[in-house]
């Protein structure tokens, strides 16, 4: 296997993008560094500016505001990177699908300066933080 | 002279300079995580994580920002990296080879300014407003903490006799008297500063300004960051020990005395770090000009009339 790709799986660092979220999956994205999920251990880090990141975790369905400013976000990530969505809203707009300030969902943003971005999907209203740890290593994976 | 210039070259580089250095460096990294982690009822990451960490940033793209200054923002970390790369060397060479100069002392002072000035250019020259925020606050952090860190030499000059030479300084204890007791404490708040470490975390605050004076760089020149953190770990406690509590042996039980001197300062700063919030630049300041500043004072007048009198434990 490449290295670069090995260490990255060793040291996934996170940054994560609120897209319009109703704050429920943000909660849940915290639950991950407490002592019961601990994180940490599986060399998974939370960090402050994109710019250090390999993992964007975006939540929220993607409104009109904040479309561009995830297209900026994902372009300063240094590549390799890879993108989850967490909650249904990210996934697949969910209950908002025919809103008027909605432009999403996350993938078809994305998709619309990177066709070959790695996505993953985890579902949930709000997802549990198991899934989102498997999230983050089925997204990996695929790199 | 070929075989002199390879001789340095390896002193440098191998042992005990950027590879024993820096892996001694990894290892106490990792410690900081474990121990934090274990305070805060964690897990906490393997032995391996920081390796893991610049490996990775080793192998991930560089980005530089439209507006920056290009060379400025490329050459700060080697600047930076270089510095303490030199001064780690040399605390080592004056503990394994007695290769010392009149005046090392000063010449370790300007060498642990270095890596702060190197991030204040570096991240100035970033053309990024939370940047901006967070070298003015290093800036006012590096004019804080140096005054009460010179001082505190100031204390160890005096009690050793006015040696200006680390391995004369190390031959003495200064740190078993009272006011070699206060240099002490102070010197090791102004080494959590130096390390960028909470409570001293400031120009780097990652809720705040996220990430402060590191949020434009990426890749390699972080990892060169990140390296030159690894190293600051291991050089700056090295210096304590060396300057306060007389100083590394080579073999047998001094070897493992200094091994414990070192680990010791090391719990303190991780101690230190997890049981206190953040403070903000103006408290800091304060501290380190008013209360540090003003009990350096008293210990300097100790340490001089402890001298006169030939009172040693003053």
């Amino acid at each position: 296997m490449d290295w670069r790709i090995w260490s990255l799986k060793k040291s996934p660092w996170v940054f994560h993008v609120n897209a319009g979220a109703c704050n429920n999956c943000d909660i849940e994205v915290v639950d991950l560094l407490t002592p019961k999920f601990d994180v940490e251990r599986l060399g998974i880090k939370l960090v402050g500016s994109p710019r250090h990141a390999d993992a964007l975790l975006i939540t929220g369905v993607g409104t009109a505001q904040t479309a561009k400013r995830v297209q900026e976000v994902y372009r300063q990530t240094p590549k390799p990177c890879v993108v989850i969505c967490i909650g249904t809203c990210a996934c697949d707009t969910g209950i908002f699908h025919s809103g008027y300030h909605v432009v999403g969902p996350i993938d078809k943003i994305i998709k619309e300066i990177d066709p070959n971005a790695i996505i993953a999907y985890v579902p949930g209203c709000p997802p549990k933080p198991e899934a989102m740890i498997s999230g983050i290593v089925k997204a990996l994976s695929a790199l | 002279m070929f075989e002199g210039f390879m001789n340095n070259l390896f002193w440098i580089l191998i042992f005990p300079g950027f590879v024993f250095t820096t892996i001694a460096g990894f290892i106490a990294y990792w410690i900081v995580r474990k121990v934090s982690a274990l305070v805060q009822w964690r897990v906490g990451p393997p032995l391996l994580q920081p390796f893991y960490d610049v490996v990775k940033l080793i192998g991930k793209e560089t980005l530089i920002p439209e507006d920056a200054q290009q060379g400025i923002f490329i050459g700060a970390p080697v600047v930076g990296f270089a510095g303490v790369l030199l001064l780690s060397t040399m605390l080592w060479l004056i503990t394994l080879r007695q290769v010392a100069f009149v005046g090392d002392i000063i010449v370790a002072i300007y060498l642990m300014v270095l890596p702060s000035l190197a991030l204040i250019l570096g991240a100035s020259a970033s053309a990024s407003p939370h940047s901006a925020v967070g070298t003015s606050r290093e800036m006012k952090m590096v004019m804080g903490y140096e005054l009460p860190l010179v001082l505190a030499l100031i204390v160890v000059i005096i009690k050793s006799g006015g040696e200006l030479n680390i391995a004369r300084i190390s031959e003495h204890a200064p740190v078993l008297s009272i006011s070699g007791f206060i240099a002490f404490v102070v010197s090791l708040l102004c080494v959590q500063a130096k390390l960028g470490f909470v409570p001293f975390d400031i120009a780097e605050s990652e809720t705040e300004l996220a990430s402060g004076i590191l949020i434009e760089y990426s890749g390699p020149l972080l990892a060169v960051w990140k390296l030159m953190q690894t190293i600051m770990i291991v050089a700056l406690p090295l210096f304590l020990v060396m300057v306060f509590m007389g100083g590394f042996g080579i073999s047998g039980w001094p070897l493992v005395w200094g091994i414990g001197k070192y680990v010791l300062i090391l719990v303190l700063i991780i101690l230190i770090k997890n049981t206190n919030p953040r403070l903000r630049i103006d408290q800091a300041m304060r501290f380190f000009w008013v209360w540090c500043g003003l009990i350096m004072v008293i210990a300097i007048a100790l340490a001089i009339v402890g001298n006169s009198t030939g009172l040693i434990w003053l």
